[in-house]
């Protein structure tokens, strides 16, 4: 400190230079703290807002191991009961017997590897009504390819729709109108992903070099044509790839489906959670698990070679 | 340019005007699958034409009742709706809060800048990549039996698929950042806790955030369908309704799903441009 006060004394203009960076600091520092003040009491608030309506400070009563009863905070309270749940969906699988004990685990093996295939082709046909919804839409939904505005609002408008409801609801509003079958789960999935899928491909046109589709219009193409010849070969392999990323999430979405009775290995889970079949449960779970986890290995793969296709063509 | 000069330039280089015959034939054969494998679909499902004209129909019946839509004109129903969608809104707070809260250790374990054991590293984000597996839904109904129906569980079920999603893309946005800050750090003697505070986190916090930002959006999203099934807020509501074939109201409660998720987007768009700026961050 005696440093610089010297080196004041004797030149003021480093000095001030000091000054003013350390005023500089002084305002920064204050800013920031204002900014995290502000932060926390908004953060504050919205977490007590949030944890009165969602009931997370709830206190309940458990009853203790000499029968007794107390009042505990609901976390606590219900992870031994978590656990107990958990532990009676596991098997007994012993090495001895491991064959039959397995056996009985997926007894109903032969309904459930029907149902898992339902499950993958609804998403295999969600997918599909998705791609050629979302790809229809996505060129008047892109602001550079729409024929006018109106088009553009409405396609876009539309595309918002369908993907904030989720499948879940359409499902229901299916499940009635054409009664319960995987025809409804494909036809909500359907529904959700070309809304979904919509957006992502008309971001993909709207990134799209548009020289091309000179070229085309300059040879007399109309707008199909500019369309179908100067933007598709550009956006081909990001839809592609776009496309096997949605039929990951639409398998996952096709095995709870039929939670509301649309088809899939869904119902068979509902089935098993309300006859209190606990092991049926777990050996549904592996189902499920195993299957996501290939599909999304396998279609890892291809969207890799997709896109090592588009960097050396 | 006359046909004929068209047809001798096909004779002279056919592979310009159409591909060889190993690969169409290839695109025959995936073609011919694909569509073999739709039909196969149409009728095992039982696409038939008299079930689909039918369902129109009924479909039909089931919009008519969006217009003029159902205006509840009792303060009681509106209080029940408007708490419906407080409870969605705070089951995706509170889901992704908690998640990101219990993601943020673990993601220093799978971030390569930081954790150099590498076995330990795989290992960590092996488990993300399980917690990312499990489906939201069924997290809900095995909550629901440990907690009770109620948001609760939803909060829980939101929390839990979170991690693996949080600690994988915080991760990430470790491993993305700048040497530079690091070096700096400690060639002026910083340990390596002050390394970690000082130089990776100011780098990383504006990724963090862009990143909870989109998933309490996405959260908000995927938590109307969590009360179907028992978990709490809107979607118990709205279930409830349909399954009671109330369609004036169930409509009226879609509508305003569309609209609280509209609402948030902007809003988490607003805070978006507003703390981070409109640099163009990972996603």
């Amino acid at each position: 400190m005696t440093m610089v006060g010297t080196m004041a004394g004797r030149s003021p203009g480093p000095a001030s230079a000091i000054s003013i960076f350390e005023q500089e600091y002084a305002s920064q520092r204050q800013r920031s703290r204002r900014t995290w003040l502000i932060g926390t009491i908004v953060f504050l608030i919205l977490f007590g807002a949030s944890s009165w309506l969602g009931d997370f400070f709830k206190i309940t009563q458990v009853s203790l191991a000499d029968g007794s009863r107390e009042w505990r905070w609901i976390i606590p309270a219900g992870i031994p009961r978590l656990g107990e749940y958990i532990s009676k969906t596991i098997p007994e699988l012993n090495w001895a017997t491991l064959g039959a004990d397995l056996a009985e685990w997926f007894w109903r093996w032969k309904i459930w590897l029907n149902l898992l295939v339902e499950t993958i082709l609804i998403a295999f046909m969600a997918t599909v009504l998705g791609v050629v919804g979302g790809f229809v839409l996505s060129f008047p939904a892109a602001r550079n390819l729409t024929p006018n505005k109106w088009v553009l609002w409405l396609s876009r408008r539309y595309l918002e729709i369908a993907r904030t409801v989720p499948e879940l609801v359409f499902a229901l509003i299916f499940v009635f109108c054409f009664s319960v079958g995987p025809m409804a789960g494909v036809l909500a999935i359907g529904l959700h992903s070309a809304g979904a899928l919509g957006k992502l491909y008309s971001e993909v046109n709207e990134n799209i070099d548009m020289r091309p589709l000179e070229g085309v219009k300059a040879a007399g193409g109309t707008w199909f044509d500019q369309v179908r010849y100067g933007a598709v070969p550009q956006v081909l392999p990001n839809i592609i790839s776009y496309t096997l990323l949605r039929f990951e999430i639409n398998v996952r979405a096709s095995s709870i489906i039929g939670y509301v009775g649309a088809g899939g290995l869904g119902q068979e889970f509902r089935e098993a959670m309300s006859l209190q079949e606990y092991t049926d449960l777990s050996a549904l779970f592996v189902i499920i698990f195993v299957t996501v986890i290939v599909i999304d290995y396998g279609s890892e793969k291809l969207r890799h070679r997709v896109i090592g296709l588009e960097k050396t063509p | 340019m006359t046909p004929d000069r068209i047809a001798a330039a096909q004779a002279r280089i056919p592979l310009a005007f159409r591909d060889p015959p190993a690969i169409r034939a290839r695109k025959i054969l995936l073609w011919a699958f694909f569509v073999a494998l739709f039909t196969w679909c149409l009728y095992d499902f039982n696409f038939a034409p008299g079930r689909i004209i039918d369902g129109i129909a009924r479909l039909g019946r089931v919009l008519s009742f969006m217009f003029p839509p159902h205006i509840w004109t009792t303060w009681d129903a509106w209080r029940d709706v408007l708490v419906g969608l407080g409870e969605t809104l705070s089951m995706a707070f509170l889901g992704t809060v908690i998640g990101a809260v219990i993601a943020f250790p673990l993601s220093f374990l799978g971030a390569r800048t930081i954790n150099r054991i590498f076995w330990l590293r795989q290992g960590t984000r092996r488990v993300y990549d399980v917690i990312r597996a499990f489906e939201t839904l069924i997290l809900a109904l095995i909550f629901i039996r440990a907690f009770g129906l109620g948001p609760l569980a939803g909060i829980l079920a939101i929390a839990v698929s979170e991690i693996g999603t949080f600690a994988k893309l915080f991760s990430e946005a470790l491993e993305n950042t700048s040497r530079k800050p690091v070096e700096g750090v400690e060639a002026s003697g910083g340990t390596h806790m002050q390394t970690i505070r000082y130089a990776i986190m100011p780098q990383v916090l504006p990724v963090h955030f862009s990143v909870l930002l989109y998933n309490f959006e996405s959260n908000v999203r995927s938590g109307t369908i969590l009360g179907i099934v028992g978990a709490g807020g809107i979607g118990f509501l709205l279930a409830d309704r349909i399954s009671a074939y109330k369609w004036d109201e169930a409509w009226t409660i879609i509508f305003m799903i569309i609209a609280m998720v509209y609402v948030i987007d902007w809003l988490s768009g607003l805070v978006r441009t507003r703390l981070i700026g409109k640099t163009e961050l990972a996603k």
